[in-house]
């Protein structure tokens, strides 16, 4: 009887552990650009980063079904809408990574609330994600148009840029970054002389490098990025904007738009990221994987915060179980702490902001360079607790009505 | 006058220089597409595509085989449109019995196989190209980078010789003969096949050309012609399918337009140019320089 009883309980217990390494299904959608000017700093870059963390993460040794699917979103927020739509109606994706474009994320971030599935982004910036537009099943992972006006913004106030003349792409991203940047800007003591908004993508910058000049700022603030920033910056250069006593402030800049530039008028530009292949052994083996499969080129902080965003993600879905319910797994997310070998240690807030240290960075100069994509020097480091905008300043509606 | 716009004549000169610059683009690439469409018939689609092998073969050119830029701005044209000949020859020769849709649509998917090719291989955020005229004039009213002023210049005289070339000379009028009676020009002894597969191929050097000329000023990317082919099938609907002069003249009118849009309502500056290609085709179907049918 008693030998009866214990293979009951040796039963019951080999169930529930069954049971507990259960095989759970997980299908991951990239959504990014995958042949406009953001493609090279996410794009297929961001699927294969998403793929490295299933991998690191262990997901075939567990017995995990993990699929990725991928689609272009042609930076066109209906075009990103009707992919995730279908994705979340028909093929069952559970989670949608990574977004470059603002205004496709603000979609998606409505649509993946509705549905309650979880939405990881990286690439889009606007802070509207985490603030007025928050939502209980996103997670902002790599950085926002907030973080980017502290760190830059603040930086060359501090240093004597109090004029500013803003060049703005027109739309959604634009929009946040120029007016977070302009908060920073006044609240430092500096001044805002003016703006002009241009069509994105924009194609000829000469016209408004000429109003930046005749603005007389000091400071020529490029609220775009990618392609945008990397002719205005080359534009700048070529009617001597820097000779003549201003200086740009690139808001937003990816490695790939420093090596599009080159470093002969890339050089001097200071400005915010979250992350760079060269700071660690870590950064340097994964960035010298990543190149192995894209030709010689480096990862950006896009798709490193898309590793990490979905290591964690899988983490959670772990602790959860499974990952049916969005709301859940992205309340678990907030829960464990964040650790992965790219971002380090952190968290992710109530309101769905992942905190971590910030860097400012300066472009080298040709002679200081040792090659191709040797491109950042440190200037500082700003610190998790101040890098991103605090909590209750965010306006996220969600977190208001709970207290 | 100025006071009323709110601006100063200096930054108003200043912008129709500018407007004068984005104008010589529009008026080479438009004029390279006149002169197929005039002379062949073809709804050349893939000019963009060939802007943007004009810029590549720039790079190309300088990064692995040391060729300074003006020796690629005579070198890059004659490739491309070699290249240009031999899409003639092996596809579009087929075509010209049909509909002008066909010859579209040809064009059309070369241009996504044509960039896709690109993209592959140098990826979209382009590749840098050093100024070969740095510094600049200043001009009382604007600080006017030399190789601006190279660009204009470059322009007017390149679209001045094709015009001339094809409106004053013997060559011309044969060309302008075979497009109306090739069977009778052919009769005459001379070889319209072999004309007309030139033409192409100069056609498409001009869009060469542009790409060379646009290389230190925008950035080398595999996107660089589906960003400004647009505008410029615009400036040639505008300008009357097939007038050459229609071609340059709205060229270099829009370019103005443009340029001005920046400075009094710049979100509207991608638009405005189709707002005008509206206007014009409502009020005048065949163009501002186009003959009625």
């Amino acid at each position: 009887m008693v030998s009866r009883k214990l293979l009951y309980g040796l039963s019951a217990i080999a169930f529930m552990s069954a049971t507990s390494a259960h095989a759970i299904d997980v299908k991951l959608g990239v959504l990014t650009d995958m042949s406009g000017l953001y493609a090279d700093l996410t794009g297929q870059g961001s699927v294969w980063a998403a793929r490295k963390a299933v991998e690191d993460f262990g997901a075939a040794d567990k017995g995990w079904n993990v699929e990725i699917v991928f689609a272009d979103h042609q930076n066109r927020p209906d075009v990103g809408s009707t992919v995730v739509r279908q994705w979340f109606d028909t093929d069952d994706v559970d989670a949608v990574v990574d977004v470059p474009t603002s205004s496709v994320a603000l979609a998606v971030n409505e649509l993946t609330r509705d549905r309650n599935k979880v939405f990881l982004v990286s690439g889009a910036a606007t802070a509207a994600l985490t603030g007025a537009q928050c939502s209980p099943n996103t997670v902002h992972w790599t950085y926002d148009t907030w973080a980017l006006a502290n760190g830059t913004g603040r930086a060359i106030v501090e240093t004597g840029g109090e004029t500013w003349f803003f060049l703005t792409a027109d739309y959604a991203f634009g929009h946040a970054l120029e007016q977070d940047t302009s908060a920073v800007v006044e609240e430092f003591g500096g001044q805002v002389l003016g703006t002009v908004r241009h069509p994105f993508p924009g194609t000829d910058f000469s016209s408004f490098i000429l109003q930046a000049q005749s603005s007389g700022a000091q400071i020529i603030g490029l609220a775009n990025a990618g392609g945008d920033t990397v002719n205005a910056v080359n534009t700048a250069a070529e009617f001597g904007v820097v000779q003549a006593g201003q200086n740009l402030a690139a808001l937003l800049m990816f490695i790939t738009d420093v090596h599009a530039i080159g470093l002969e008028n890339a050089q001097g530009l200071i400005f915010t990221e979250a992350w760079y292949w060269d700071q660690n052994d870590v950064n340097r083996e994964f960035a010298a994987e990543f190149e192995a499969e894209f030709g010689g080129n480096k990862p950006t902080m896009v798709q490193a915060g898309v590793y990490s965003s979905v290591f964690h993600y899988l983490k959670a879905v772990e602790q959860v179980g499974s990952a049916e319910d969005g709301a859940a797994v992205v309340a678990a997310m907030k829960e464990i702490p964040t650790e992965d070998k790219l971002f380090g240690e952190g968290m992710i807030r109530e309101d769905g902001r992942k905190i971590h240290d910030m860097y400012l960075f300066e472009v080298k100069s040709p002679e200081e360079s040792t090659g191709p994509w040797d491109y950042y020097t440190q200037r500082a480091v700003i610190p998790a607790d101040g890098a991103f905008r605090p909590m209750e300043d965010g306006g996220c509606a969600f977190i208001a009505s709970a207290d | 006058m100025f006071e009323l716009l709110g601006i100063p004549p200096q930054a108003f000169y200043a912008q129709l220089m500018l407007g004068l610059v984005n104008g010589a683009f529009y008026a080479v690439l438009s004029l390279g597409l006149a002169v197929i469409f005039g002379l062949l018939n073809v709804i050349n689609f893939t000019h963009g595509a060939q802007y943007m092998m004009g810029a590549f073969a720039g790079y190309i050119l300088l990064t692995y085989f040391g060729v300074p830029y003006w020796g690629a701005l005579v070198l890059a044209p004659l490739i491309v449109g070699a290249v240009g000949i031999v899409i003639e020859r092996t596809m579009l020769r087929h075509l010209y019995h049909l509909d002008h849709l066909y010859g579209l649509l040809l064009t059309f998917g070369l241009v996504l196989v044509i960039e896709g090719l690109f993209r592959q291989q140098y990826g979209v955020s382009g590749r840098p190209f050093p100024n070969p005229l740095p510094g600049g004039q200043n001009l009382g009213f604007m600080f006017l980078p030399n190789y601006r002023l190279w660009v204009i210049v470059a322009s007017v005289v390149v679209c001045f010789a094709t015009w001339y070339l094809i409106e004053q000379t013997r060559l011309g009028s044969y060309l302008r003969a075979a497009v109306e009676r090739p069977d009778l020009v052919q009769a005459f002894g001379i070889n319209v096949p072999v004309m007309v597969t030139l033409t192409y191929g100069f056609g498409v050097a001009l869009a060469g050309f542009a790409g060379v000329l646009a290389a230190p000023i925008q950035v080398v990317s595999p996107m660089m012609g589906m960003n400004i082919i647009i505008v410029v099938f615009a400036v040639v609907v505008i300008g009357g399918m097939g007038s050459i002069l229609g071609a340059i003249i709205t060229g270099y009118f829009l370019g103005l337009v443009e340029g001005l849009t920046r400075v009094f309502y710049p979100e509207a500056s991608s638009t405005v140019i189709f707002v005008i290609m509206a206007i014009v085709l409502l009020i005048r179907p065949q163009g501002l320089f186009g003959k009625a049918k």
